[in-house]
């Protein structure tokens, strides 16, 4: 018999790592969502803020480790969000065509410059390539950290 | 604008060499004088973003090139063998095809500006009219998701081919 049977090994890294962790992740997600909202006001847009957003459940998942469960969810959630992205971008672009006029179009009003909500489809277009890319980094990354759960079947 | 039909040339020679020639090693230098000769034409345009992702992507394949030549062969052998007659059919195919483009594309083109000339045109464009005609203050975003959004859903495209491409490797060697 195993001497360590029953014992469960502790998961992730040390305790001061999971505090930090615990106040800073939740911050970094909102940064990264600021970046997506503001694409068309300061630099940024969906692929920067995308990443950070990524960036952000990458680090709970370094600080904490992970189960098997836990990550084949988070796996199949996070291919599922690129895919709605990746569709919902396309939708967007595709509105512009089905209103008459062509791919792209740009068929939202203008609004004020430098206000949140302007610019037409390129809020929209930002939030949905942000989804698209924050997934997409995290499928990625759960793929090379975690193959052995996530690929046998 | 004399220097771009020099560089022009270069590349035909050097793309020709690349075909011609026995030795794959030199043949693979040949296609780096064609990259970088582009890097090098971005360059005189005014694109040295452009330039730099050429030559970071010209070096890789001349040294992806260099390791697979020096580990396995470097004689060219289907060089001297004759006509294979299976694509003669698809050879001139391509040669009617290609020629026939060729007159159409010089239809088409009459009407274009000269190559190059005049520089940052369209770039003028997009910062006189950007905020006015799509209403967003940050000019990157007007230009990727606005003007050139079809550039964008390539991009989006190329990030799930990747996404697929990591799984589909990863899964071969999970399922032993």
């Amino acid at each position: 018999m195993n001497m360590t049977q029953g014992q469960e090994k502790p998961r992730g890294m040390t305790i001061i790592v999971k505090n930090i962790t615990r106040l800073i992740a939740g911050f970094i997600f909102l940064y990264g969502v600021y970046i997506v909202f503001h694409g068309h006001l300061t630099p940024g847009g969906g692929f920067a803020g995308g990443v950070v957003i990524a960036g952000s459940f990458i680090l709970l998942i370094l600080a904490f480790g992970s189960q098997e469960i836990t990550e084949k969810v988070s796996y199949s959630f996070s291919s599922l969000f690129e895919s709605l992205g990746g569709i919902f971008f396309l939708i967007i672009a595709l509105l512009g065509a089905i209103a008459g006029f062509y791919f792209f179009w740009n068929l939202l009003p203008k609004g004020t410059p430098l206000r949140l909500i302007s610019s037409g489809i390129i809020l929209p277009a930002n939030i949905a390539i942000g989804i698209k890319v924050g997934a997409g980094l995290f499928a990625i990354f759960l793929a090379l950290a975690a193959t052995k759960y996530i690929m046998e079947e | 604008m004399i220097e771009l039909y020099l560089l022009i040339i270069a590349m035909l020679a050097a793309a020709i060499v690349a075909i011609e020639i026995k030795d794959l090693l030199a043949a693979a230098v040949a296609v780096g004088l064609v990259g970088f000769t582009v890097a090098i034409m971005f360059i005189l345009v005014s694109a040295p973003d452009l330039a730099i992702v050429q030559i970071v992507v010209e070096v890789l394949t001349v040294v992806f090139f260099a390791a697979v030549i020096l580990r396995t062969t470097h004689i060219d052998t289907t060089i001297g063998k004759g006509i294979d007659k299976e694509i003669v059919f698809p050879q001139v195919c391509f040669f009617i095809f290609g020629i026939s483009f060729l007159i159409f594309a010089l239809y088409a083109l009459k009407d274009l500006p000269p190559f190059g000339s005049p520089i940052m045109k369209v770039a003028n464009t997009y910062i006189k009219e950007g905020l006015e005609k799509t209403g967003a203050a940050n000019l990157v975003a007007a230009v990727i998701l606005d003007y050139r959004g079809y550039d964008t859903l390539g991009e989006a495209t190329v990030l799930f081919t990747s996404v697929l491409g990591v799984l589909a490797i990863l899964r071969k060697i999970g399922r032993k």
